[in-house]
């Protein structure tokens, strides 16, 4: 009888969803890894808890206490930088009886108190004071009590992440060529901040295709054609489709797409929509950024727009500002998004407001453009009800160039199976 | 008390004001966004602050709208137009608002209200909670928005996902 209670052995959840045959022009991606509950907790085991997640900005928490309270992978975390200046991300779990030590978003504090017992911790985790400690006997080491942190703390270039794997490989080993991405990002300027204020939002549809989404180059012209035709009619500015695009896969699961987008750069391309009055600071940005690296590398900088994914779900659009993302599932059918923008710190206020006007008019949840993104990512996840007769999805766009190596353009699709590719290895999909 | 109570305020203000956003509750519940958009001032603001940190200075933090005339009206044409995918089929949506305090502000009138905006949509019904506060400019007989803030007590996750309407 026992064998019948058995549940299905999870490898078998997700055993052939990725249909990957180069040379017979396909890649396709069975509907059900998108809307099956154990695929979803499969995920949760094989990929969240083992890969390397993002947790904030070191400029978030900029002076010695301040605090943010974050939850990832399911796991409510504290992002805490020291009185001793350290920046260190613990379980937000009293090591007592677990209540969450810290229960607002954010703030500063040179120690926390736990409200129901009242253990007290300092910033560095130690466990500083409890209640009558005479009442724990002799054995009791307040020493071994302090608060736990998730195995794995790294951070990159001011980018914090975590891992819940213990023998995960180091961060910048993990992150690969993305590096090279995330560096010119955190080299536009000698400081990089994350602006106050966060786009928190939600989708009923599946976490993978919001991924899929943030470096889908083909999307844009269909789906944000509102968003477009507003560039053009107060910008007299477009998306020029002669101009080249390119897609990459960056190996571990991690992809980019670069585009030159119609839209003004804060760092450091100017155009009219930024107004006259930003021009100089604009153009001595750029003339800052040819001083310290060569005029290729400056470029880079300046003028081409980039969207990074790091897997799984840390998304870096490097556009009209810079957008980072996290994208995390709940469950099969919901996500939920953060995003935060990051600015060059010290910028004049005038440029600080065009670059928050750029970046609101597209993005966000009450943007022109992303409401759309995420109603395109629902209704596909409602379209999945018909996955039982009209199983796979394609992600075949320009396949027929892998043997050669690319190139390929944002409009293909080699950057999304670079996604998918990784997914199926970690989940065992193949 | 607040302050606000100290201003010079009246019967006759207060109904007024209530009336301006009665109204322009209607034109929006009923999407006819070139009515709503003629009660803007060229210099309007309108803006939902980001939830958690609608205390902060807009002009240091990322909200989520922010728009002036120029945008409200690229909105405005967007919503009308089928391929704002989000709001097409639109919204329906039933505004609720209460609990209006108006005080007359040199020559501005400053009004604060609550609101309770239901919108359902595709079989799903979604509920935004908050605060009004506004700046109304005296034109004619009526009122023009020189400033429309949108203050959510709640997160948008907790609200659908996203704000596609005008709250």
């Amino acid at each position: 009888m026992t064998e019948l209670l058995e549940p299905a052995t999870t490898a078998t959840a997700t055993a052939g969803m990725v249909d990957d045959r180069p040379d017979d022009g396909c890649f396709r991606v069975d509907r059900a890894a998108l809307v099956d509950d154990a695929v979803f907790a499969e995920e949760q085991r094989t990929i969240f808890d083992k890969c390397w997640l993002y947790v904030g900005h070191v400029s978030e928490v900029g002076d010695p206490g301040d605090f943010r309270a974050r939850t990832v992978a399911g796991r409510p975390l504290v992002l805490w930088r020291g009185s001793d200046g350290e920046v260190r991300v613990f379980l937000n779990a009293c090591r007592h009886r677990g209540a969450q030590l810290c229960r607002v978003p954010q703030g500063n504090a040179r120690g926390m108190s736990c409200f129901y017992h009242a253990w007290t911790y300092a910033s560095d985790g130690r466990l500083t004071g409890l209640p009558d400690a005479d009442g724990y006997g002799p054995a009791f080491d307040r020493s071994r009590f302090g608060l736990n942190a998730p195995p794995r703390v790294e951070v990159y270039r001011g980018f914090v992440f975590c891992c819940f794997d213990p023998d995960a490989v180091g961060l910048p080993e993990y992150l690969g060529q993305a590096r090279e991405y995330l560096d010119l990002v955190a080299d536009q300027s000698p400081e990089m901040e994350v602006v106050e204020g966060v786009h928190e939002y939600s989708m009923e549809a599946n976490w993978k295709l919001f991924v899929e989404n943030s470096l889908d180059g083909y999307h844009l012209i269909p789906l944000h054609r509102t968003y477009f035709d507003y560039l053009k009619s107060t910008e007299d500015s477009y998306l020029d489709p002669r101009k080249p695009t390119e897609a990459r896969d960056l190996g571990n699961g991690h992809a980019v797409i670069t585009v030159e987008g119609p839209w003004a750069r804060p760092v450091a391309r100017w155009t009219p929509a930024m107004g006259e009055e930003n021009r100089e600071y604009v153009e001595a940005r750029r003339a800052e950024l040819e001083s310290r690296f060569d005029a290729e590398r400056a470029q880079r900088i300046a003028t081409t727009d980039r969207n990074l994914l790091v897997f799984p779900n840390l998304v870096v659009n490097d556009i009209m500002g810079v957008v980072v993302r996290t994208i995390t599932p709940t469950s099969a059918g919901r996500t939920v998004i953060a995003q935060w923008t990051l600015a060059t710190k010290g910028e004049p206020e005038s440029v600080r407001a065009r670059r928050l006007d750029s970046y609101v008019t597209f993005q966000g949840p009450g943007g022109l453009a992303t409401p759309d993104d995420m109603e395109a990512c629902e209704s596909c996840q409602q379209g999945f009800a018909t996955a039982a007769e009209s199983p796979w999805s394609d992600i075949s766009r320009g396949i027929h160039k892998e043997a050669a190596g690319g190139p390929f353009t944002a409009a293909d699709e080699i950057q999304q199976r670079a996604f998918w590719r990784r997914w199926r290895d970690m989940v065992g999909a193949g | 008390m607040t302050g606000a109570l100290a201003k010079p305020t009246t019967a006759e203000l207060v109904h007024e004001a209530e009336q301006f956003l009665y109204l322009e509750a209607a034109l929006l519940d009923d999407w006819r966004l070139d009515d709503w958009f003629a009660l803007m001032h060229p210099e309007v603001i309108y803006r939902v602050p980001a939830p958690g940190s609608d205390h902060l200075d807009p002009r240091h933090t990322l909200q989520v709208i922010h728009d002036d005339h120029l945008r409200l009206g690229g909105r405005v044409t967007r919503l009308k137009s089928k391929h704002a995918h989000a709001e097409s089929p639109h919204s329906r949506t039933r505004r609720l608002v209460s609990n209006v305090r108006a005080e007359q502000d040199g020559p501005h009138v400053v009004v604060h209200a609550n609101f309770h905006v239901m919108r359902t949509r595709l079989g799903q019904l979604d509920h935004f909670l908050g605060a009004y506060r506004y700046v109304l400019a005296r034109d004619g007989d009526g009122f023009l928005v020189r400033e429309r803030v949108a203050t959510l007590d709640h997160g948008i996750v907790e609200a659908g996902g996203t704000v596609s309407i005008i709250l």
